[in-house]
């Protein structure tokens, strides 16, 4: 006769409101390890989706995700140039916040390097990929973002033309994907007063040397676009894109590139660990003394409604005693009710997971791993837990039917 | 009555004291009895004077600190616990309290079930004679019910058959009938009568219900922790301590 079965029928009510209220606490226990994951995913994802053998950044930086990274443009044909390098793009991103539609709206910006790259590798899930040289956008659906919106940034007015899903940053923020030089426009715009003034500055140095005073043709030069002179305000990347030729290793190529005076090159993997190690390492820590403190407050708190459970039936446990019942009955009710509460504590955990998760702001991501793992602390703390009951079950005198 | 002569229980000097210097309570002092095999005893006696110590005792809940127990022919305690109480609980003695103590998520039928269960019966052989002993006791249309759905009589009923079902060689009953109307006392009381007769159990039980005291084969009485010498008592004197209640119920 199984005595734990029986009794949690008999009290059903009360073991349902105690299991859903075990099951939420394993559901924030779950959902931690879900966000820690969904940080490592979000963290990694465009270096794992641009799939890039070798990442070129500015010298002695851990760009362009860690910290700033600033490239001449020039450094993507220089790469080109080094033998087994069969593609080489450059990379641009940054982080913006505007308003739209009365909220705001923060986008990491991306630029891909167009027409080459017109973002055929993004995982669509409405419109299509980059059209034309300027003015369209891909968003990320957690953007909000949807297909038609037209967003003004900067001086320019961008149509978005697809939507993909689970494209974030580090950060979480939505990724929009435009083409290198709008990224770029966006990135570095300016308000036409700003132009102007520098403009003038300009012209009133030169006028105050004596080229300037002796050269009218070069005073236009300086009152005219800051691109038009040479070597003042080269175009700028965060970073240049490798890809190195099947067959060859990628390290030789890093090699040559890092005897560069001006760059620094990561691999796949270097740059994945400084993402990792670097940005979300705090996090992690963070998430995982949280999620520690959360398994001993369910473990303390089912330790507790245990406790009580075993403290209701010491008269039951008492006559059990005296009628002749070895103590794995009595050890049996306890700790099949422990497990019971555990283990449908965690299913309720795993299916309202399955419901609210995908509710949250940023990624929570649950690999079968940790659910395994989940799963045997569960088992450890519903023991655990259930030893102060079976103590205290232990130490019933069967003298206590008759008080 | 089959082997009148043969005890099922002998009890020989047994003390028991609670506390010590001034809180100091003895509740057994010397106490010597036998019960043959399926004779019914009333212990009697004021409370406080030490009957339900000695059903504990005997019932190997709490060991006296002196003297020596012999149950079925059996040692169990000289100066010392000679066995396993709870085993030897579960195999050779039957309890039954003032309140029924029916394990409430359990229906009646499974009641009687577990204590045959816990002395390894198959679930099959436990169900069976369960049933058979709740029919006996008049109780059987109440198998599946729990005991917040029995009446106290029948909760006791029930109780009777839990105690009874492993075939205990004695029965010890604790005011088994105080919650009870005298009705209903008296059947419980007849109850075990018929039990003790039938199934050749010893049965000790502590009352104080002198109404029914023609159900038994011998009465005790208890006070200060001694066990007065035992005396049958006739019909006639429990004819007349019944009538003297009756006159004291009605005037």
């Amino acid at each position: 006769m199984n005595l734990a079965a029986k009794d949690i029928k008999h009290n059903f009510g009360r073991f349902v409101l105690t299991t859903v209220g075990i099951g939420l606490l394993l559901m924030l226990v779950m959902g931690m390890g879900g966000i820690y994951r969904g940080l490592v995913q979000e963290a990694t994802l465009l270096v794992d989706r641009v799939n890039a053998d070798l990442w070129v950044v500015q010298k002695g930086t851990r760009g362009p995700f860690a910290e700033i990274s600033r490239l001449p443009r020039n450094v993507e044909d220089r790469v080109l140039a080094v033998p087994c390098v069969i593609k080489a793009n450059s990379f641009i991103s940054h982080t913006i916040q505007r308003e739209y539609r009365g909220k705001p709206l923060r986008l990491t910006v991306q630029g891909l390097s167009w027409p080459a790259d017109k973002g055929q590798w993004l995982p669509l899930i409405a419109g299509r990929t980059l059209g034309q040289a300027h003015y369209e956008m891909v968003a990320d659906k957690s953007s909000g973002l949807i297909l038609g919106d037209q967003i003004p940034l900067g001086k320019n007015i961008y149509t978005v033309v697809g939507v993909t899903r689970g494209m974030n940053s580090s950060a979480g923020d939505a990724m929009a994907f435009l083409t290198r030089s709008d990224a770029q426009s966006v990135q570095f715009d300016q308000p036409g007063e700003v132009i102007r003034n520098e403009r003038t500055a300009r012209v009133n140095r030169l006028h105050a040397i004596d080229l300037g005073s002796t050269n009218p043709q070069m005073a236009d030069r300086a009152a005219g676009n800051s691109s038009g002179i040479p070597a003042i305000g080269p175009s700028m990347v965060s970073a240049v894109l490798v890809n190195v030729a099947p067959g060859y290793d990628p390290a030789i190529v890093a090699a040559k590139i890092t005897a560069w005076p001006d760059v620094s090159v990561y691999t796949h993997d270097g740059q994945k660990e400084l993402l990792l190690r670097g940005m979300v390492d705090k996090a992690r820590r963070q998430l995982g003394l949280f999620r520690i403190l959360l398994i001993i407050v369910s473990a303390v708190i089912m330790a507790l409604i245990l406790y009580t459970l075993t403290l209701d039936k010491i008269h039951d446990i008492a006559m059990l005693k005296l009628m002749g019942a070895r103590n794995r009955i009595i050890l049996g009710l306890i700790l099949q009710q422990a497990l019971m509460l555990g283990g449908l504590g965690f299913g309720i955990a795993y299916f309202i997971g399955q419901w609210v998760f995908p509710h949250f702001p940023r990624r929570v991501v649950i690999m079968p791993d940790d659910l395994l793992q989940l799963a045997i602390v569960v088992l450890v703390i519903s023991v655990l837990a259930s030893l102060l009951g079976i103590v205290k079950a232990l130490r019933v005198d069967a003298g206590e039917v008759l008080s | 009555m089959n082997n009148i002569a043969m005890p099922v229980v002998e009890a020989a000097g047994l003390t028991k004291i609670y506390g010590s210097g001034n809180t100091e309570v003895i509740a057994l002092r010397e106490v010597s009895l036998s019960i043959s095999k399926g004779e019914v005893v009333a212990l009697l006696g004021p409370s406080g004077a030490g009957k339900t110590t000695l059903l504990t005792v005997l019932g190997l809940i709490r060991p006296p600190d002196s003297g020596r127990i012999v149950i079925g022919g059996k040692v169990v305690f000289d100066g010392r616990l000679l066995v396993d109480s709870r085993s030897f609980r579960r195999c050779h003695l039957g309890f039954v309290f003032q309140n029924a103590n029916l394990i409430p998520f359990l229906t009646a039928l499974e009641n009687v079930q577990l204590a045959m269960e816990v002395n390894d019966a198959t679930p099959r052989e436990a169900q069976k004679r369960a049933m058979e002993l709740l029919d006996y006791l008049g109780v059987a249309d109440r198998a599946e019910h729990l005991p917040s759905k029995l009446s106290g009589g029948q909760q006791q009923r029930v109780a009777v058959a839990r105690a009874m079902v492993n075939r205990p060689s004695l029965l010890l009953a604790d005011e088994p009938t105080a919650a009870l109307d005298s009705v209903r006392g008296r059947q419980v009381m007849e109850l075990f009568r018929n039990v003790a007769h039938e199934q050749n159990t010893g049965v000790l039980v502590v009352t104080h219900d002198h109404r029914a005291l023609d159900v038994f084969d011998r009465a005790l009485e208890m006070e200060d922790g001694h066990l007065r010498a035992s005396a049958m008592l006739d019909k006639e004197l429990v004819e007349c301590k019944n009538e003297v209640a009756l006159r004291r119920t009605f005037t």
